[in-house]
Order: structure tokens, then C-alpha cells, then sequence
């Protein structure tokens, strides 16, 4: 590991003041410790921001939840209001890692962990993402768990998070600090796709704090679930996973929320599945077209393309359970949690 | 033989060194922290064939608390001659594989000596590399034998002709992928020259062994080196041999003049200290209507480095598991640009039993006969390859006690029809043997003047229960309550023992333990018991009763059934029920053996559903070298897991009536797994790991 300083920053301007230059924020290290000691992340100055004050959750007045960068998963997981209103957003966060490192991880730093490619964590070979220029080994080498959908020449890596995927589904608002004043970046679009540059995971610049992430009130979510498809029953990252929320009258689709997870470089909210859906009977036909419609679009390496019938078939799954099961709570009804 | 009276022998007993361990006062290798000592961090190769051209040394020499950095132009030149060319560390520009140690920097701290590694620069001639083992490789050559000692090649009767007359066939191709052993604790040095010679604080599963490797290395005699090992963190094979970096800190060490410590990284782990090799095997079944055996023919194709030759035995097991005239094994290797493999938990065993158990249920299909019936018609009277007489072999007294606590009566066989919701369900059994081994030991039995007893001998506890057993078998041998014995191990300073491996340590070391405590209780009873101040000591050596010439084959037993649940969108097969009921001889302690067994079957389902290291064609390195990628289960994969076991009185094993347990347990899980996953799916997966991706598509 490079030398490095570390500063304890104590509120958001003293974080944002020593973020400059080959500075990093620290959260609760899950991720950054490990990139750290692999070679692959090699900050100047750690600053730590896990005694900011932006440790809490609060009601927004417009009814949605106003979540502090500094909350643990853990608590994030356990509230009332996220298990009452957004309870695929409980789901998600249990399932994600171990219960010690949801207990360490925070949700900014959960949004901005790396991808889990293996090139990318191994300062020995090339990567684009991690040495722009160098090269992609994933696309002709192991990309078994790497994307289906919005890769590009430069990159074909998935963004690891389960968190981020109800997220995205939600609409969630990621709340910047930065020297040049506050930024409110809307999610999905907070991430980015690679294109030609993959080094850059999300629109943030070098030196922005995030702070906070605002979720809109959305009635309907509190009928919303999160599947998580794994090779391992717990403790293992997602090959693919769905999000979904879905307002149902008369058995007919008033509204949807779906992004997938494990598919691509973006939590992939899914916009095409939910227009085929909107004001569609909620059959298991339709909802069947609405997946093929998404996934349309998925053009899959020769070792993921099982990712495709298994997106599919998740989703047409998830939309099935939320239309058959009227008590859907945060705990998981799979009987499979981390 | 006959099998000694032994009240502590046979209970289940709590672990003498638990409050130690789980107090943290047990002390492991990497805790050891002598004066002046220095860190030592290794550098692995970049590529996986070529030479190494030059080494920037003087660079990280001006690096903060670096002491030396060394390679093959500054090292001390030590001397390998007959032994183990992986050992011959920084003695050559060759890279052989990707990983292999091609420098180390020693430095003040383990932060100054990681940092230098990291940006040592070393420079290579790289060659063309080949790290893929493949069907028809036209580097596939007959090795002399197979570990350990057995012909590579068997044959009996007309294989070819009774195939070819069979009434069913089956032929099928099976693969198994590399597997890496990964105890929890990473294997770590401390070496410390002085004017005695070399002590070396390491985490082994043997100590005699290292010492003995170590020794001829560094033109020492034995008895200037001394290994100390008291507590293990799991070895599973991969500490059963000096490793390359045992050999790196006693050289970085002798060439600081200092003592040094090395850890070696779970992510090194992948590279250096060995591995399962992947299999790809071809099993063909001839049988008559009825389902009795024809011929068996099991053709096995395995790879190891070019570094040395590690040719496992995989279709060994097939030579005693089922009766046919017509029978044929054969074992072909290949030398690649890959680090070498070496023993993981039954080598052999558990990736041949996985082809040949799987075979067996296809055979039954074919043959529509209940799989436990098929196994029961094809036992043998008599090992049939060598003839000789089972000392005891209940096989069939497994499958059917397991029959009767799994439920299995009144299954039936049709695949693919059991829904509960989205899930598919299914069950399968398999069938386990491990051959039992018992090797030559020493032990040395002190009766203290206290009325106290000590008994030594160089045996490793890695976490198995050995050092509790060893004293339930010496307190009984000298008619002694347990907390009046103590047993003194893992120190290559007590008499030499054979390893913890080969699931031989206990029968090993408890005949020595056993035959010296008699000699004591002998000189005890001339004395009429006697004890002069300075106390009494008696010694054994069971090299000969170990080498008398052996009249029966011998092998424990078991069987194995598995429920397996398949998720129909998704194909996740989840593991809901495991039982084990396996024939052991006599069980010594039936806590610690519970855990050797669920573990050993643990680590089968871990086999059967998730392990596989990935090589990366293009850089030949295992790519997946972490506990995030390399997936092992984990709690939530092992639901419901039983491990019973039959009683049996083989009185020709040992003096305790024991085989060795450490193994079996995870032979049989995979192709168990495999079968159920069969019954529940219709799918046959043939290469492991069975993961979802070899599922979605045929359960759909
Ligand atoms: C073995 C293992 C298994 C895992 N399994 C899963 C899984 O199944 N699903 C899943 O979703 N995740 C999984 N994780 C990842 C885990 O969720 C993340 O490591 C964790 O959420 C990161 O949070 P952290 O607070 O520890 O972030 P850190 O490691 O502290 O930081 C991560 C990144 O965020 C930046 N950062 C942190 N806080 C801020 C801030 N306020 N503003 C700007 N930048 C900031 C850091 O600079 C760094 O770049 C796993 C991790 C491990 C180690
Ligand atoms: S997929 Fe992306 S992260 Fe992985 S090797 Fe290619 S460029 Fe790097």
C-alpha cells in the first residue's frame, strides 16, 4: 500500500475543503480499503467523512425520505419508513455483502463502489477503467458476471450495487456538495454508461461530496420488491436483479417502477419494459413483452448471454409475485436473506 | 491386532486446547514476533513463461526501512538436488508460471516491504504460454505412477469387447475445474537463523516433514533445523508440503541475518501453494439388463505445471468400488505454464468418485433400477483388481441406513416432475470410500514424578481435534484420567511423525502413541510402578508394524443423499438436505468426527455448486483469487447436514480399530448433488460447478 495522510473531517465544508487534489472520501472502507491495498486506488489523503453529520434519515415534506450519505446500510435497512414505503429498498441493502459490511458501509459509498471485474482489480493486467488507454481483457478473457446491456467497445463492466438498483427505480436524487456550491444529480443518470470513457463511473467531478440521497414519496413502491439472483446463497454479489414497484388497478398496470441490476454499467432502469407495461392487463403475457422489450436491446458476450433469458425470467417473476401477494414486506419472501 | 480397551476413546470429548483458541492465547505462526525481526514480501512473476531479464533492486533500496531486496543474481544459492524443484526458490531467470516467486524485498515493516514490492520493477523475456488443459493435448504423456505410489495404468479382462457386447452403455464425459484448498489461515514463515541453525515458526501439517525438506535446502543436517507448529488454521493438503515460501523467508532471513517473516496473501494463495488440478474424465459403463456389471472402464486427464510432475490418482477409487470382469483405468498428464498442483482434501477421490458416482446414477436411469439397488448388485466379494479380502467393508450397510433416514423408499426415479411453487425438487445419492492408510511414527511416553504423564510426538492439530484425541488414546493407554496427560505436538524437536494427511494421522500416530505408552506401562509394572525423580520414559517406533506386509484391502466407507431444490426462472439449485452415513472403523470422538465429516461434506456441496478457479487464458493465472470471487458456501448454503456413522469392528486396522475420517466426508457430495439436481431437473451437468447458468436454460 502507497503511503498515504488521513484527515477526520468533522462537517461538510471541512470535508469538502480537504477533498481537493489526490484526495478521497472514506466511508465505512468496504471497498476503497481493499482497491487501496490492491494498488488499484492510490489516494494522497484519505478523508474521512464517517463523522459528518449526515448520519440520519427525515420525512421530506413532500412525503418522499431525505437519506444521509453517512447511513449505514445496516440502518438504512432497518428503518421503518424505507421497510413501510420502499420496502425493495430494504430488500436490496440486506442482500447485499455480509452484516458486518453492511454495518461498516455507508450509502454514498455503497453508490460509489467500483465494479467487481476481476482485470480491473488486478493492477498486473490491463484495464481501461482503471488505466484508460490500456485495454479491455474481459471482452475476449471472463466476463461471465459483466454486462448484457449498454457496454462499449472501451468496457463491458457491471456496476456492483444492489442498493443503487431500487434506487435508480425510484427516481432517487443523489445531493452533491462541492467547492463550486450544491448539485442535485437524478438517478438513473447519476451513473454513467462507458462509452469511451470508462474510468469515469458517475457524473461526479474529483472533490464532490455526496452527501445525501433524496427519495421521491411514490405510494405505489410500497408494493415494490427486489430479487436478487446469485450463485451463492448469500454473500455474493448479483448475476442479475430486478427492482420493481407496480400500481395495479383493476388488473390493469396504472404505473411501474423497474430497473435491473448486474446487466450493465448503470443500475439499467428499465424504460422500455416500464412503457410496454403502462396501461397494459397485468398478465404474465404482458409482462413477458415488456421484458423482451427491454432486453431487445441486450447484446451479450459469448459467456453471459445466459444473463438474457435469466433477466427475463426474474422479471417476469418479480412482476408476477408483486401482482399475486398482497403482503410483500421488507424482510424478503424468499426465505433468503444475507 | 486387537483393538485396545479404552474408556476416553470412543466420548465426546470437548477439545483440550478450546478455551486456549477461543481465548486467543493459541499461538499461530504468523504470531510469533522475535527480536529484530524484519517483513518479508514476496514478488510474483507477471507472466507465465520466459525469463526474467532484470531486476531494478537499486531503486527500492532507497525506499524508506527496505533492508534487501533479492533475486536470483544475489541470492544465496541453496541446494535443491533430489528434492522438490518448486523449493529451488531465486535460483533461476526461468518463469514457469504466472505467480511464481521471482523476488522479495525485506524491509523494517510489512508496510515498507509491500509498498517496495509493489513497485519493484522487474523485466522479462516473455514466451509464448500454454495454460489450457484440453482434450487430445498433444503434450498428454503416461506419468510413471500417481500419487502416491500407484500404477498409472490398469487394465483386467477385455474392457473393449465387453463395451461392445453390453446390453446398456454408458459413456459419458465428466470435467471437474481447478480448485484451490484455502484454509482460513493463510500459511505463513517466521524464520530465525542462529549459530544452532534454522528454527522456522510455520503453519504446517507437519512438522517432521518441513524440517526434513528444509534441511538438505540449506546443507544443514536435521538436527540443526527445528519447525514449530503448535496451532494450525486448516491446511486441507495445502500445508501438508514445504511450499516455495517456506523456503523464501528461511533464504530472505539467512540473507538479512535477521529473522523474517513472511505471510503469504490469500490473493498468492492461488498461485503458490498449491491446488486441485482440473479433471476432464471419460467413464464407460457396460452392463446387462439387470444392471450388473460388465465393464467399467475410467479414463482420467489431469495437468501439472512444468515445474515438477503431480499426477493425481483420480480414477483410482474405481479400481475397488464395483465388481466387473472387464475393467480399465488409466490417469494421462500434461505439463502447462500453470503453478503446480498438489493434494486437496481426497485427491483423487473427490473429483473421480464425482465421475464415476454420477455414471453409476446414469447407468441406473438406463438401467431403470433404484441407483441404491444398482450399487448393491455390483458389490464386490473381494477388491477386484488385487483379490484380496475386504477387512471390512460396508458399503451397502450405508446405503441402506441412509435409505432408511433420508426416506428414500418409494422414490420415484422420473426427473423433472416434483414442483413446489417455482422450484423443481429432486433427490440423489452417491456413493463414498476413502482407502486408509497408516504410516510409520515415533512416540515417546513419560511417566512424571507427580503421577503425571507426557506424551510427545511430532503430530499437527490443524484444527481437527487431534491433539484431544491423541489424549483420549493416551490416557486410555496408560490407564490415566485425561487431565493427568499431556500431549506435546507440532514441534519437529518431539519424535518424528507422518503428517496430518492422507486422513492417516490419528492411525499413525495413536499406534505410536499407543505402543509407547504399553512400553511405559511395561517398565512401569517392572518397577511396580515406580516413579524415580527424574521420571520414566519409553519410546516406539512402528516403522515395522507399519510395513508388516498387509493381508486384507482397506478402505472406510459411506453414502451420501442430497434434496436439492432448482429455482425454474432462475435454475439456482439450492442444497435443502445432506446426509452422510459413513463406516469408519471405530470413531474416537464423535464431536470432533461429526466435524470432520459435515465439514468434509460442506466442503463436497462447495464443490458440487460454487468452487472453480478461472484461468485467464490470455495471462495464465487463476483470475478469481479472492473470497469474492473464488466463491466457497457460505452458512446460508448449508441448510439442513447429517453425518451418522455405522459401527464397525475391524480389529486389523490399528490398535484404536480406527480409519481416518479427515477425507471421505467429501467424497460422493458432488456427484450426490449432481444426481439430485438430475432427478429434480431432467438436467444432467456433467461439468462442474452445477451453477445457475448450466441451469436456466434446461429447466425452462
Ligand atoms: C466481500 C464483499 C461483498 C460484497 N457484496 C456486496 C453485494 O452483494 N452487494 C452490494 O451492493 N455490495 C456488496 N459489497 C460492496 C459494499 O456494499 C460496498 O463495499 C460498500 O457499500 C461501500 O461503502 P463504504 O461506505 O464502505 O465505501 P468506501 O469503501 O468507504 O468508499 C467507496 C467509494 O465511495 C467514495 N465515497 C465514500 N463516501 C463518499 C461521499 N460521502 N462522497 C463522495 N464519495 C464518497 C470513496 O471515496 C470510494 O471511492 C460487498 C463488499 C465486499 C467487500
Ligand atoms: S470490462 Fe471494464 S473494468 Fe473490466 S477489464 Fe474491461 S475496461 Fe476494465
Amino acid at each position: 500500500m502507497r503511503p498515504f495522510a488521513y484527515q477526520r473531517a468533522t462537517d461538510v465544508p471541512s470535508a469538502v475543503a480537504a477533498g481537493t487534489g489526490q484526495a478521497m472520501y472514506l466511508g465505512g472502507g468496504t471497498n476503497l480499503v481493499d482497491l487501496m491495498r490492491l494498488g488499484v486506488a492510490t489516494p494522497e489523503v484519505l478523508v474521512d467523512v464517517t463523522r459528518v453529520p449526515f448520519d440520519t434519515i427525515e420525512e421530506t415534506p413532500g412525503g418522499g425520505l431525505l437519506i444521509g450519505a453517512g447511513v449505514r446500510n445496516s440502518d438504512l435497512a432497518a428503518h421503518p419508513l424505507v421497510l413501510r414505503n420502499y420496502p425493495m429498498l430494504a430488500q436490496a441493502v440486506v442482500a447485499g455483502g455480509s452484516g458486518q459490511i453492511r454495518n461498516m458501509a455507508t450509502v454514498a459509498g455503497n453508490l460509489l463502489q467500483r465494479t467487481r471485474c476481476s482485470y480491473f482489480q488486478d493492477i498486473t493486467k490491463p484495464c481501461n477503467k482503471r488505466v484508460p488507454g490500456s485495454g479491455c481483457p474481459a471482452r475476449e478473457g471472463d466476463h461471465r458476471n459483466l454486462a448484457i446491456l449498454g457496454h462499449s467497445e472501451a468496457c463491458v463492466a457491471t456496476h456492483p450495487s444492489d442498493m443503487a438498483v431500487p434506487l435508480a427505480a425510484l427516481g432517487a436524487v443523489v445531493n452533491v456538495e462541492s467547492s463550486g456550491g450544491p448539485r442535485a444529480i437524478p438517478m438513473p443518470g447519476f451513473h454513467r454508461l462507458p462509452g469511451d470513457a470508462p474510468e469515469r463511473d458517475t457524473l461526479l467531478r474529483p472533490g464532490d461530496l455526496v452527501t445525501a440521497v433524496e427519495l421521491p414519496a411514490l405510494p405505489f413502491a410500497a408494493r415494490s420488491r427486489y430479487r436478487k439472483v446469485r450463485d451463492r446463497a448469500s454473500f455474493a454479489f448479483a448475476v442479475v436483479s430486478v427492482a420493481a414497484a407496480l400500481d395495479v388497478a383493476d388488473g390493469v398496470v396504472r404505473d411501474c417502477r423497474i430497473a435491473l441490476g448486474g446487466v450493465a454499467h448503470v443500475p439499467w432502469r428499465a424504460e422500455r419494459a416500464e412503457a410496454a407495461l403502462r396501461g397494459a392487463p397485468a398478465t404474465a403475457e404482458e409482462f413477458a413483452r415488456a421484458a423482451e422489450a427491454e432486453l431487445a436491446q441486450a447484446s451479450p458476450l459469448p459467456r453471459n448471454a445466459f444473463k438474457v433469458p435469466l433477466a427475463r425470467n426474474v422479471l417476469v417473476r418479480t412482476l408476477l409475485d408483486l401482482t399475486a401477494r398482497e403482503d410483500l414486506t421488507a424482510a424478503g419472501d424468499t426465505g433468503e436473506t444475507s | 491386532m486387537t483393538t485396545v480397551a479404552m474408556p476416553n476413546v470412543g466420548s465426546a470429548l470437548d477439545r483440550v486446547d478450546a478455551l486456549e483458541k477461543v481465548t486467543g492465547r493459541a499461538r499461530y505462526a504468523y504470531e510469533n514476533f522475535p527480536a529484530d525481526l524484519a517483513y518479508a514480501v514476496p514478488v510474483q512473476a507477471t507472466i507465465a513463461k520466459g525469463e526474467i531479464s532484470a531486476v531494478d533492486v537499486d531503486a527500492v533500496l532507497q525506499l524508506p526501512g527496505v533492508i534487501a531486496a533479492i533475486w536470483h543474481a544475489n541470492a544465496p544459492r541453496l541446494a535443491p538436488r533430489n528434492g522438490d524443484p518448486e523449493l529451488a526458490v531465486l535460483q533461476s531467470s526461468r518463469v514457469a508460471y504466472r505467480g511464481q516467486y521471482v523476488a522479495v524485498v525485506v524491509a523494517e515493516t510489512l508496510e515498507s516491504a509491500s509498498e517496495a514490492a509493489r513497485v519493484l520493477r522487474v523485466r522479462y523475456d516473455a514466451d509464448e504460454h500454454d495454460v489450457e488443459l484440453r482434450p487430445g493435448h498433444p503434450g498428454l504423456y503416461r506419468p510413471d505412477h500417481v500419487n502416491p505410489y500407484f500404477p498409472t495404468d490398469t487394465e483386467q479382462g477385455d474392457p473393449d469387447a465387453a463395451l461392445a457386447a453390453a446390453r446398456v452403455v454408458v459413456d459419458a464425459t465428466y470435467s471437474t475445474p481447478a480448485e484451490h484448498n484455502n484454509p482460513m489461515e493463510p500459511h505463513a514463515t517466521v524464520a530465525v537463523w542462529d549459530a544452532e541453525g534454522l528454527t522456522v515458526y510455520d503453519s504446517t501439517q507437519g512438522a517432521s516433514n518441513i524440517r526434513d525438506t528444509l534441511a538438505p535446502l540449506f546443507g544443514l543436517p536435521p538436527g540443526s533445523v527445528r519447525v514449530i507448529s503448535p496451532h494450525v488454521g486448516g491446511g486441507f493438503g495445502a500445508k501438508a508440503r514445504a511450499h516455495p515460501h517456506v523456503a523464501l523467508a528461511a533464504l530472505a532471513a539467512k540473507q538479512v541475518g535477521r529473522p523474517v517473516k513472511l505471510a503469504v496473501t490469500r490473493q498468492q494463495m492461488f498461485a503458490v501453494t498449491g491446488y486441485r488440478t482440473p479433471t476432464i474424465q471419460r467413464v464407460r459403463l457396460g452392463a446387462d439388463a439387470d444392471g450388473r456389471l460388465t465393464a467399467i472402464v475410467h479414463e482420467a486427464i489431469e495437468q501439472s505445471s512444468t515445474v515438477s510432475e503431480f499426477a493425481e490418482q483420480t480414477a483410482v477409487p474405481t479400481r475397488m468400488m464395483y465388481a466387473a470382469p472387464n475393467r480399465r483405468t488409466t490417469h494421462r498428464l500434461v505439463r502447462l505454464d500453470v503453478p503446480t498442483p498438489s493434494w486437496m482434501r481426497a485427491p483423487g477421490e473427490a473429483p473421480g468418485m464425482y465421475a464415476l458416482e454420477s455414471a453409476m446414477d446414469e447407468l441406473a436411469i438406463a438401467c431403470r433400477i433404484d441407483p441404491i439397488e444398482l450399487r448393491i448388485r455390483n458389490e464386490p466379494d473381494v477388491d477386484p483388481e488385487s483379490g484380496r479380502p475386504f477387512s471390512s467393508r460396508n458399503l451397502v450397510a450405508c446405503l441402506r441406513e441412509g435409505a432408511r433416514r433420508f426416506g428414500w423408499a418409494g422414490r420415484d426415479p422420473e426427473p423433472g416432475i416434483r414442483r413446489e411453487g417455482g422450484l423443481l425438487v429432486g433427490t440423489g445419492v452417491a456413493a463414498s470410500v476413502f482407502p486408509v492408510y497408516r504410516m510409520p511414527s515415533q512416540a515417546t511416553a513419560r511417566a512424571e514424578p507427580d503421577g503425571g504423564f507426557t506424551v510427545r510426538i511430532a503430530a499437527a492439530d490443524i484444527g481437527t481435534g487431534a491433539r484431544t484425541v491423541l489424549t483420549q488414546i493416551a490416557a486410555d493407554a496408560l490407564d490415566a484420567p485425561m487431565d493427568r496427560v499431556r500431549v506435546e505436538i507440532g514441534d519437529s524437536a518431539l519424535p518424528p511423525a507422518w503428517v496430518a494427511g492422507g486422513s492417516a494421522g490419528t492411525a499413525s500416530w495413536g499406534t505410536a502413541v499407543v505402543r509407547a505408552c504399553e512400553a511405559l506401562m511395561d517398565v512401569l509394572h517392572g518397577r511396580a510402578g515406580d516413579v524415580p525423580p527424574e521420571g520414566l520414559e519409553a519410546s516406539a517406533d512402528t516403522t515395522q508394524e507399519v510395513r508388516a506386509q498387509r493381508r486384507f484391502a482397506q478402505h472406510a466407507f459411506g453414502a451420501q443423499f442430497a434434496e436439492v431444490a432448482v429455482d425454474m426462472d432462475t435454475g439456482e439449485a439450492r442444497v435443502r438436505r445432506l446426509l452422510g452415513v459413513f463406516a469408519a472403523g471405530r470413531i474416537l470422538n464423535p464431536k470432533t468426527a461429526r466435524s470432520q465429516l459435515i465439514g468434509g461434506m460442506t466442503m463436497g456441496l462447495s464443490m458440487a455448486l460454487l468452487e472453480e478457479s478461472v484461468m485467464d487464458q490470455e495471462f495464465g493465472d487463476y483470475l478469481n483469487h479472492d473470497f469474492a470471487q473464488y466463491h466457497i458456501a457460505a452458512s446460508a448454503d448449508v441448510r439442513d447436514i447429517d453425518a451418522v456413522w455405522i459401527e464397525e469392528d475391524d480389529p486389523g486396522l490399528n490398535p484404536m480399530g480406527s480409519k481416518g475420517i479427515g477425507e471421505i466426508g467429501i467424497v460422493g457430495t458432488a456427484a450426490a448433488i449432481a444426481n439430485a439436481v438430475h432427478h429434480a431437473t431432467g438436467v444432467r451437468v456433467r461439468d462442474l460447478p452445477i451453477r445457475l447458468d448450466k441451469l436456466v436454460h434446461g429447466v425452462i
